[in-house]
């Protein structure tokens, strides 16, 4: 792994920390994500999985540490303009906009290229153009027969659908997913999980997901934190039979 | 209802028609709407007292501007009376003193306060809810202070007497009838330049801002610009509402810049119904009817306006139009 070339490194943390008030959430932590990779973040609760998550995608601003996306720092950067890098979030409640049609939500991603956003004299007819890409988009997570119904009617497991199909609309390099599977279903969860491997073809996953079975067989590499720091990384087979693993997490009864 | 039936037809070709009609079905709506509305308001006149609609149709259009802000931003504002009356103050002193025309007077009224609006939001837009609403208050206080003491506003006085004028120098607007075409025109003109704002890509930035603005920035939206152009739009449209009633009434005065105005119109568009495009003109038709027809008698106005307000809240939260709205059969999208 260290033989490994730099550009093959695609987003990675240097000694990030955040303290809030004297308690350190998430404590050095070195983290590397490769360029192709589904990369799962894990670990019980509290264990700071969701604050370098949002470190990452920098909704919020490490006390100390580098965050550097194909090699820059960006560490200084501000949330919306990583999104124009290529870098895009979704969130752990689901991240739809409930009033706005299903094609609307999708249509808003895929509008700002056009430049017209700031554009109160035009028409919404303008954006009509850009129905095709959405419809495409919206078919590819299977929720064309909702095309036009509110997101807000959608069931749970629709709106995390509608949610990666929105995300896809920037076709972004790196997807970043905090919990995608949780709150779902059983049905769900297989549908979703196949989608993430579908659309993770051609880019780069980084997903938090609080259990180490439902990403097993869908991450290529699985970093498991506990209070803060890492405590084993690699794939699921040595990471699953790491002892402290096995005491601190799987004891937990997750697995 | 045909939008929504055939939004269930599966996407490919036939979802993009789809979406167009979902938009053509709305828009026969909002053209019927419309039609009746002009007929209603261009008749007005010879049935009801001029100066009366007038008014309303000043505070409709200053109740839509608040309302672009609101329901299609998410953001309260408890400062507008700075812009309504603010601008009042600007239109009465470059007719009065510098003799300027109406239209130039109503311009200059709209860019001061659209200036004006550039500050207050500079200043307040990264705070939310109940922060955004006090630095607001805070700056129209501000504004109130500067009304009161600078010497060209005339402190109680106000500025009197305003000459009507000539509209482009042809159109005497002494005419109640001229006036009050003139300020339909007006309303008209501001209210199309909201709509417009409301269906334009703009706009659909702005309503997932509203929905959720998170997700916003993380779709790549640096949404203090798209609030901020929000907020100087309307407070630019509320200025010319405050600056055509100071034509109307021939007077800028200090109620116009009180917190109370700023109240009101905060009122007039619960009322009517937030986030509907004619909601607020509803609210402000109501409110300055009951102000006009409560003052004859020995009713006390604040307390009955009080009053439906809480029957409101409590019993349609959506506000009149917002309530018919929700209980017309459903459309797509």
């Amino acid at each position: 792994m260290n033989a490994a070339p730099n550009d093959d490194i695609i987003l990675e943390a240097r000694g990030l920390t955040k303290e809030f008030k004297g308690f350190v959430a998430v404590k050095e932590v070195n983290l590397q994500v490769r360029r192709g990779t589904i990369h799962a973040l894990i670990g019980p609760n509290g264990a700071g999985k969701s604050t370098v998550f949002n470190l990452l995608t920098k909704f919020l601003t490490p006390t100390r540490g580098q965050i550097l996306y194909k090699g820059r720092d960006i560490t200084r950067t501000k949330p919306a303009d990583i999104a124009l890098m290529g870098l895009v979030r979704s969130f752990q409640i689901s991240a739809v906009f409930p009033h706005l049609s299903v094609l609307e939500n999708v249509r808003v991603a895929l509008q700002r290229p056009l430049g017209t956003s700031f554009h109160f004299w035009k028409s919404e007819a303008t954006l009509y153009d850009l129905h095709d890409r959405a419809l495409e988009l919206i078919e590819a997570v299977n929720l064309s027969p909702w095309a036009n119904h509110l997101a807000a009617e959608l069931p749970y497991g629709r709106k995390r659908a509608l949610e990666i199909a929105t995300t896809l609309a920037l076709d972004p390099e790196v997807m970043l997913l905090d919990e995608p599977l949780a709150g779902m279903g059983h049905e769900d969860i297989e549908g979703t999980a196949a989608l993430i491997k579908r659309v993770a073809a051609d880019r780069t996953v980084l997903m938090v997901e609080h259990n180490l079975s439902v990403v097993a067989h869908l991450s290529d590499t699985i970093t498991v934190l506990r209070r803060g720091e890492i405590l084993a990384e690699g794939p699921y087979e040595v990471v699953s039979k790491n002892a402290q693993v096995m005491e601190a997490y799987m004891g937990t009864g997750h697995a | 209802m045909t939008a929504h039936t055939s939004a269930k037809t599966p996407a490919g070709g036939s979802g993009r028609s789809s979406a167009a009609l979902t938009v053509r079905g709305s828009a026969t709506g909002t053209a019927l709407a419309a039609a009746g509305f002009l007929l209603v308001a261009g008749l007005a006149p010879y049935v009801l007292y001029p100066v009366f609609l007038m008014k309303v149709l000043c505070f409709a259009l200053f109740a839509c501007a608040f309302n672009l802000l609101i329901g299609y931003a998410g953001l309260l504002s408890f400062g507008h009376a700075a812009f309504f009356g603010g601008a009042a103050y600007i239109a009465a002193h470059t007719v009065k003193e510098w003799g300027w025309s109406p239209e130039l007077g109503l311009l200059a009224a709209t860019v001061v306060a659209a200036g004006l609006g550039l500050v207050f939001g500079l200043l307040a837009i990264r705070r939310q809810g109940i922060y955004f609403a006090m630095i607001t208050l805070a700056l129209s206080q501000m504004v109130f202070f500067l009304a009161l003491q600078l010497p060209f506003t005339h402190g109680e006085d106000g500025i009197q007497a305003v000459p009507r004028g000539l509209l482009f120098g042809l159109f005497d607007l002494s005419q109640p009838l001229t006036m009050y075409y003139t300020v339909l025109a007006i309303f008209v003109g501001g209210f199309a330049i909201i709509w417009r704002t409301v269906h334009s890509p703009f706009g659909q930035v702005l309503k997932a801002i509203r929905e959720n603005e998170p997700r916003a920035v993380s779709l790549g939206y640096r949404t203090e610009r798209y609030k901020l152009l929000a907020f100087v739009l309307s407070a630019s449209l509320a200025g010319l509402a405050g600056g055509t009633k100071a034509i109307v009434f021939q007077l800028a005065s200090l109620t116009d810049v009180t917190w109370q105005m700023s109240g009101e119109v905060v009122l007039m568009t619960l009322l009517g119904g937030m986030g509907t495009l004619f909601g607020p003109v509803v609210g402000a038709a109501l409110v300055v009817t009951l102000e006009s027809y409560l003052a004859a008698t020995s009713l006390p106005v604040p307390v009955v306006i009080g009053c439906i307000f809480v029957v409101c809240v409590l019993l349609f939260r959506r506000g009149i139009i917002g309530e018919l709205l929700a209980r017309m059969p459903k459309r797509g999208g």
